[in-house]
């Protein structure tokens, strides 16, 4: 069992630049997270959960303010910090157990233990007979599903989650809700998990933080004192999803602002 | 669907495209030329000179194929073809790794390369029949340079454009740098790096003809080709062309196979043929 750690964001702020004007993303995040807590995160488009989670996994080292895991502060990335990203980012000229293999590729296990690993968490995300294929053959959920397993397999003491079952039908998503809280119960792993869909974060988070864009913010961190299993059709369940629901109606969503990708655009052609 | 039997209702049904085999559809217009060719001798629909039944083109071939010429030809010119191939490739793998690896090579290198690149392959002719003579070493000097160009910038290209995403993917996983470069680099670029080859391997057929043909001594395809026209051995200059088209359509097929089996991730190919 992995030892949790506990992180401590402490006044981050983030800006990118766009254009040569200074874009501010996050502004004075602060939130402490106990170790093998299970934190929630929804806000609108483009508030800065995917930011937020970048500067965790330590993708990101242009910040201000202090990200703390056990008291020291992070420096790049880590296998201690998993990820899955909001696209699933498989490698296409990899199978789906070699792309689960690579969040393997570099732990302390022996190759039949790593095989065993990857078998497990294929079997976990339901996708037993597509060892073999490869992503262009694969669903958007079924990738998904797979960048979930690469993100799991090598237990991480601090995992954070994108999304990760926004391109999930209702069943495998509530299947794969409760594997990931099983998980997280079983290993305490901290978990982070970005979602649109406020009765998942309720449902598996024991705090809720709301967000609020421009710059990003936390708006207010909603508790979830409910213990598990818990009942989607609870009354104290609906009161609370009710709650962090509330906290939208006053903001229209903002519509999704559109990514600059910078590309080097060199003209390559060469004559006969 | 209903386009499809529109027309399959205007054609005859054994006219019809569809009636042929899909694997064969290519071989049609060869066989229609062929045929056509044929019975413009057989018919005697032309006296020209200039042009000869295709009887006697094979003729030849088997005459040329029987004296060891042909092979002889076809052999001076694959080994040069090969020798200026696998340099040119070799090189331009390494130099195009090297500017896509590092930013300092690139600003050192790369604007020379990127002037040299305009000069037309075929100006580089008399400097290299200057510096080499007009022999083995020459052609195959030419042949690696055709080869060169095409396989840098596609290399180069294809790291350069290796998604971030993925990159980061490698970080977040604590690759070290050779895992970066063998598990993200090297196979995000592959496709990049066939079409560059691919190239190479076209460009050095087609320079082998060129140099045959602009450095005109020993044997080869092009001195068959260049030989014939002198003499108006009408025979021998189209059975020169079928054989230059016969090796171009091998070199195709195989560069295709190698692709289904090298980049068969990507589900779908793009070597022609
Ligand atoms: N690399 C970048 N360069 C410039 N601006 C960026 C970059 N990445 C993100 N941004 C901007 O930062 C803001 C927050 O983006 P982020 O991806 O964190 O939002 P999000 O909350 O995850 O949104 P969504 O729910 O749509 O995924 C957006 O306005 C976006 O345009
Ligand atoms: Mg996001």
């Amino acid at each position: 069992m992995p030892h949790a750690a506990t992180l401590e964001i402490r006044g981050l702020s983030k800006q990118y630049q766009v254009k040569g004007e200074t874009l501010p993303v996050l502004d004075n995040v602060s939130l402490s997270i106990k170790p093998g807590e299970f934190v929630s995160i929804v806000g609108a488009s483009g508030c800065g959960k995917s930011t937020l989670l970048r500067l965790v996994i330590g993708l990101e080292d242009d910040y201000q303010g202090d990200i703390l895991l056990d008291g020291h502060r992070i420096v790049g990335t880590s296998l201690e910090r998993g990820i899955v990203f909001q696209e699933h980012r498989l490698f296409p000229w990899l199978t789906v157990e070699q792309n689960v293999g690579l969040g393997l590729l570099n732990a302390d296990l022996g190759e039949a233990r790593k095989r065993d690993a990857v078998r497990e968490h294929i079997a976990l995300v339901g996708l037993e007979g597509f060892e073999r294929a490869y992503p262009y053959q694969l669903s958007g959920g079924m990738s998904q599903r797979v960048a979930i397993a690469r993100a799991l397999v090598n237990r991480p003491e601090v995992l954070l989650l994108d999304e990760p079952f926004g391109a999930l039908d209702a069943l495998t998503r509530a299947y794969l809700q409760q594997e990931l809280q099983r998980i997280w119960a079983q290993e305490g792993i901290t978990m982070i998990l970005v979602t649109h869909d406020v009765e998942e974060a309720v449902y598996l988070g024991d705090r809720v933080v709301v967000m609020q864009p421009r710059p990003g913010r936390i708006k207010r961190i909603v508790d979830v004192p409910l213990p598990r299993p818990r009942d989607r059709g609870d009354y104290a369940f609906a009161a609370i999803k009710e709650d962090v629901l509330s906290e939208f109606s006053d903001h229209p969503r903002d519509e999704l602002i559109a990514e600059p990708r910078e590309r080097n655009a060199v003209e390559w052609q060469f004559s006969w | 669907m209903t386009s499809r039997q529109q027309t399959a209702g205007r054609w005859p049904h054994w006219l019809h495209p569809a009636a042929v085999p899909k694997p064969l559809r290519g071989w049609v217009i060869p066989v229609l030329l062929l045929t056509l060719w044929w019975a413009t001798f057989r018919f005697g629909w032309t006296s020209s000179q200039l042009f000869v039944p295709l009887s006697k083109v094979i003729d030849t071939g088997v005459r040329m194929a029987g004296s060891g010429e042909l092979a002889h030809a076809l052999g001076a010119s694959l080994y040069r073809m090969v020798l200026g191939f696998v340099i040119g490739t070799a090189v331009g793998l390494a130099v195009g790794t090297a500017l896509g690896v590092s930013r300092l090579l690139e600003n050192l290198i790369g604007p020379t390369f990127h002037t040299l690149k305009q000069v037309s392959l075929f100006a580089w002719i008399p400097l290299i029949s200057l510096w080499f003579g007009l022999g083995d070493l020459a052609k195959i000097a030419f042949l690696s340079l055709a080869a060169f160009f095409p396989v840098v910038l596609n290399t180069f290209e294809g790291i350069r454009s290796v998604p971030r995403a993925h990159l980061e993917v490698a970080r977040v996983f604590a690759f070290n740098p050779w895992q970066v470069f063998a598990r993200v680099v090297w196979p995000a670029a592959l496709p990049s790096i066939f079409t560059g080859v691919y190239l190479a391997l076209i460009y050095a057929w087609l320079a082998t003809l060129g140099a045959e043909y602009l450095l005109t001594s020993g044997s080869g395809i092009g001195n068959l080709l260049v030989d014939g026209r002198e003499h108006f051995w009408m025979d021998q200059v189209l059975l020169g062309v079928l054989v230059v088209g016969a090796v171009g359509f091998v070199l195709n097929w195989s560069a295709s196979q190698l692709e289904r089996r090298l980049l068969a991730w990507r589900g779908h190919s793009t070597a022609q043929f």
